[in-house]
């Protein structure tokens, strides 16, 4: 692996550097891409924040906590990982259900565990977990997978996505939903499978607008009337999307330069510094910027598919292709919503997005991703 | 379990080779979803760029007006007649309050807010512009600007704003000359942009057409358009407030001003400055108006005092007045008090002129040559006509005996007029008098004046569907029956006499100012035309013996004629409130007082070189000469004494 050939003192430091990450299990252009965006994020908070330095300050903090948590995860090998699933697996599922019985309520959902010091979302962990645990149970047989196990699997996805639909909060249920289902479509799910599967989602999202439900709540008819018409109440929910579509649309192709926003500066864009920060960043970049921050998201996402793809077994590889899709679910949702194409499911964008639970949770993917990167055993291939 | 059932069917390369078709798929798809992205955010901020722009600026601009500031209104002398104050008014942004009724509450517990204040701010809320503040309530005492001010974040959407309201520093006094500004009602509203129709049509309306002696059409168009109103929240309602409205308030300002989604102006981006409303200094000397308005006492009516040279308006009396600054307190009381205080009696109350209109029936005989001064004949006390049962009788029971011009004017000699009147005839007396401008508007500078009742067999004729009587004109001749004066009119028919037939529409206004009050554009007097002198002897006869109304023992208003320095005409008059028959007994103290004679008195002076013409009218004041006569008198003194020096 480490061919120290060069005779060039500079050749010498970057293999020297490069060795030293390698000890740490970091991957270089993985954590440069981290770095990049995490530095634009605090940039943007800057500005969204009102010039606060103690906003940036705590986000700061955060992400060294994010980052220390990738860099334990980084640590632990793939087969850890992997025995660690199924009791992961299990521990989250407890946690759901004590949070539906206990959970104390926030922002009108219940999603936290109070643990006296600090509160936690299972919710969170789960987003991990369900990847892990169907990758952990199709691993060891050739893929793709028999029906039996489809089935099965299906459930490990289907339970605590409900569970965590119920809380309610739709978009960390879509998120756990779509890291388990990725591991089932990497794993070769068959595309006629698949294809069902769109029809009777959309069935189902039919009966469950048509008819009222526990499961769809006011507040999320809500937003998807308020998605596709937010016209008719300019001042009330559909607020946001028009306010976020005028900060972005005036930012035009260059921005009005970095603290010059007039919308988020002037009140106009709620949320701007958690949820609807790409308007933010997108008023004062513009669309070059927004190129731009897309090519850095791009860069994270396809160094992890390259993990995936140079991964070395079944288990890493699903699980590493999840962590990098859902990755982009995140990405895409939250710039989807924020431009109006997706109604407002409440995503933070990652790296970007002020709080600390999700980017935790983001690092913690990525720690695992590097840790898949840097574990491989040295076969010539 | 994997481990108890190994597979030993796991091909490898196969799977390797379905995983990464499956990651490529993954990854295709993902990147057509960022093309979708990219298009999306390419259409948003490339393709309608220009159209979130122009709404990103409707955020974050918007443009105010800025009302102008009111032009001051001074006396003669200067003595500042109304002035602005600073002031706050409270103000809501509907756009930025949550819930209204709750902040409506919570204001309720900080403000004094009642019924009316509430209903007039729905009312204007319906009318509103959006992001529009609508004022709530104006003249906020310092305690709820701070009450307001504390509880300023539990009220999203409720402003102070700091402006300039309208005070009267001499409160009651002139109030009925100056008038008062009040909140723009609907009709005004609709006022202004009749305003803006008629002048698309090629006219300002007639309301306004005064003005066009101060200003040109279209100046004048443009300051009563309703975009010029576009800041302003109050307007003149009476008063020179409201005749000079256009030129008082000024043209509106504007500011591009940044606001944030709260509404808060964080800067202004730029600055149309208002022009200030035209400054007015008036004819009205505020030491003659005090005059007269002590002079009145407790008794209600109205004085006039012109100066005949140029038909300046020095005094304008109506009593009882009212404060302008307290008028939206006071306003339920003074609209209930059978006194009428907003009633403006000098331009608006219609009262028979009665003895007063002697001279002019004297010199319509005398120029219509239907008698000689020196003629005579013998008053009996009461006067029986031809066809008729009814005794006309004469205010002195027992009779003049032999009058003739002068002591019949000296005396106020009923039976002498009704001899008159009956020979000149009904056609000759309208005739005449309407040369003086009888029955006709004056033309002073104030809204809402009448014009008062000449009759003519013409107008019983159209009015009345019945012939003109004989009686009626002996009635004519001593001020009574169907004739009726403002007390406006009397002094400007008073002016001409002592002018010599030369006729000025009463001015209020002497000169306009700009805002800092240097006068610019002083008013020239307005000539309303010439009566006409046949033979001047005629007048001179009147007036002499109208001096000696004064100035001689049987004058019935000799009471004002001593100690005083210069020579005065003048005429009592009584006006009947309520018939009396003819063999009852006028017993004053028997009747209400309400039901008591108005006095009147009209004079000029100096009688050689007229300078004041006074008209005064005292409701219920029953004799001209003991009590209407003292307060003209007292207007005369503070005119002549300070304006003549020594002559008192």
């Amino acid at each position: 692996m480490f061919t120290d050939t060069g005779s060039f003192v500079t050749e010498t430091r970057i293999s020297a550097g490069r060795r030293l990450l390698h000890r740490v299990h970091l991957d270089l252009p993985l954590l440069v891409g981290l770095l990049l965006l995490a530095a634009t994020g605090l940039a943007v908070l800057y500005s969204a924040g009102e010039r606060s330095g103690e906003l940036v300050l705590r986000q700061l903090t955060r992400m060294t906590l994010g980052f220390g948590v990738l860099l334990v995860l980084a640590q632990v090998r793939p087969a850890t990982l992997r025995r660690w699933a199924p009791w992961l697996y299990g521990a989250g599922l407890v946690l759901l259900l004590a949070v539906l019985v206990l959970g104390v309520v926030g922002k009108g959902a219940q999603r936290w565990l109070d643990l006296g010091l600090f509160t936690f979302q299972p919710s969170e962990l789960m987003k991990l977990a369900v990847p892990m645990m169907i990758a952990w149970y199709l691993a060891d047989n050739p893929l793709p997978p028999p029906r039996r196990r489809i089935a099965a699997a299906s459930l490990f996805l289907l339970v605590p996505a409900l569970l965590i639909a119920k809380q309610p909060d739709l978009g960390t249920a879509l998120l756990v939903a779509s890291a388990g289902f990725f591991v089932l479509f990497l794993a070769g799910l068959s595309w006629r499978f698949m294809g069902l599967l769109v029809v009777v989602l959309a069935v189902v999202a039919t009966l469950l607008w048509v008819f009222p439900n526990p499961l769809l709540h006011d507040y999320q008819r809500q937003r998807i009337l308020t998605f596709l018409h937010p016209e008719n109440d300019p001042l009330g929910s559909g607020y946001h999307i028009i306010q976020s579509a005028i900060a972005i649309g005036s930012g035009g192709p260059y921005g009005k330069g970095w603290l010059n926003g007039t919308q988020s500066h002037l009140d106009f864009l709620p949320e701007r510094s958690t949820d609807f920060i790409f308007s933010v960043f997108s008023e004062e970049f513009g669309f070059l910027g927004n190129l731009l921050l897309l090519a850095m998201y791009l860069f994270v996402i396809g160094r992890g598919a390259l993990i995936a793809a140079e991964a070395q077994d079944t288990f890493s590889r699903l699980l590493a292709g999840s962590i990098t899709f859902t990755f982009f679910v995140y990405v895409f949702v939250n710039i989807g919503m924020v431009s109006g194409l997706l109604p407002v499911v409440g995503l933070p964008l990652p790296l970007l997005s002020y709080g600390g639970t999700s980017l935790v949770t983001v690092m913690a993917g990525f720690g695992m991703l590097m840790s898949i990167r840097t574990h491989r055993r040295l076969i010539a291939t | 379990m994997a481990r108890l059932n190994p597979a030993p069917l796991k091909d490898h390369l196969r799977e390797t080779l379905l995983f990464n078709r499956r990651l490529i798929a993954g990854l295709f798809i993902a990147g057509g979803l960022v093309l979708v992205l990219v298009a999306r955010l390419a259409q948003l901020q490339i393709l309608e760029h220009d159209h979130y722009t122009t709404l990103s600026e409707n955020n974050r601009v918007s443009i105010e007006p800025v009302a102008p500031t009111r032009g001051l209104i001074y006396d003669r002398n200067g003595v500042l007649l109304a002035q602005n104050l600073p002031s706050f008014r409270l103000e809501i942004v509907p756009e930025h309050v949550p819930d209204m009724e709750a902040t409506l509450d919570r204001l309720r517990k900080l403000v004094r807010l009642d019924e009316a204040d509430l209903a007039r701010f729905r009312q204007t809320l319906k009318r509103k512009r959006r992001f529009e503040g609508v004022p709530l309530r104006f003249r906020l005492s310092d305690e709820e600007v701070a009450r307001v001010s504390v509880h300023r974040h539990r009220l999203p959407g409720v402003f102070i704003r700091a402006e300039l309201a309208r005070h009267y520093p001499l409160g009651r006094l002139a109030a009925h000359a100056v008038g008062y500004v009040g909140r723009i009602s609907e009709a005004e509203l609709a006022g202004l942009s009749d305003n803006l129709r008629h002048c698309q049509a090629g006219a300002p309306p007639a309301e306004a057409a005064g003005l066009l002696r101060h200003v040109d059409e279209e100046t004048l168009c443009e300051l009563m358009a309703p975009s010029n109103y576009a800041g302003t929240w109050h307007m003149g309602k009476v008063g020179i407030e409201r005749y000079y409205e256009y030129l008082l308030h000024g043209r509106v300002g504007y500011q591009k001003v940044e606001t944030n989604a709260q509404g808060r102006v964080l800067k202004v981006l730029e600055r149309t400055l208002p022009v200030p409303g035209r400054s007015l200094y008036l004819n009205l000397d505020v030491r003659l108006q005090r005059a007269a308005e002590t002079a009145f006492g407790d008794h209600n009516g109205a004085l006039v005092a012109l100066e005949p040279r140029t038909g300046a308006v020095l005094a304008l009396v109506s009593m009882p007045g009212y404060d302008p600054n307290r008028l939206v307190a006071d306003y339920r009381r003074l609209t209930a008090s059978p006194d009428r205080p907003l009633f403006n009696r000098a331009i608006q109350g219609q009262y028979p002129p009665g003895s007063t209109l002697k001279p002019f029936i004297a010199l319509a005989g005398l120029e219509l040559d239907m008698m000689q001064a020196s003629d005579s004949i013998l008053c009996p006390g009461y006067y029986l006509l031809k066809g008729d049962e009814r005794r006309y009788r004469d205010w002195k029971k027992e009779g003049h005996g032999g009058v003739d011009m002068e002591r019949a004017i000296v005396e106020s000699c009923d039976v002498y007029f009704y001899d008159l009147a009956l020979a000149l005839g009904i056609d000759r007396i309208h005739d005449y008098l309407a040369r003086f401008g009888f029955g006709r508007r004056t033309g002073i500078d104030l809204p809402g004046e009448l014009p008062g009742l000449l009759p003519s067999r013409e107008w019983k004729r159209r009015h009345h569907g019945l012939p003109w009587f004989p009686g009626e004109t002996l009635i004519t001749g001593i001020g009574q029956g169907f004739t009726l004066t403002t007390p406006l009119q009397l002094a400007e028919v008073t002016a001409t006499l002592a002018n010599g037939g030369r006729r000025l529409h009463p001015q209020l206004v002497r000169a306009l100012a700009d805002a800092e009050g240097v006068p610019e554009q002083t008013v020239p007097p307005r000539s309303a035309g010439e009566v006409g002198v046949r033979v001047p002897a005629h007048w001179q006869a009147v007036v002499r013996a109208m001096r000696r109304v004064v100035h001689s023992v049987h004058g019935t208003a000799r009471g004002i004629g001593h100690n005083v320095g210069y020579a005065i005409a003048g005429k009592t008059g009584t006006a009947q409130v309520f018939g009396i028959k003819e063999d009852e007994e006028y017993v004053e103290e028997e009747i209400a007082k309400r039901l008591r004679d108005h006095a009147l008195f009209i004079a000029f002076a100096p009688v050689e070189d007229p300078r004041i013409a006074v008209a005064v009218i005292v409701e219920n004041g029953g004799s001209g000469g003991t009590v209407a006569a003292p307060v003209a008198r007292a207007v005369m003194d503070a005119w002549l004494a300070t304006e003549e020096g020594d002559v008192h």
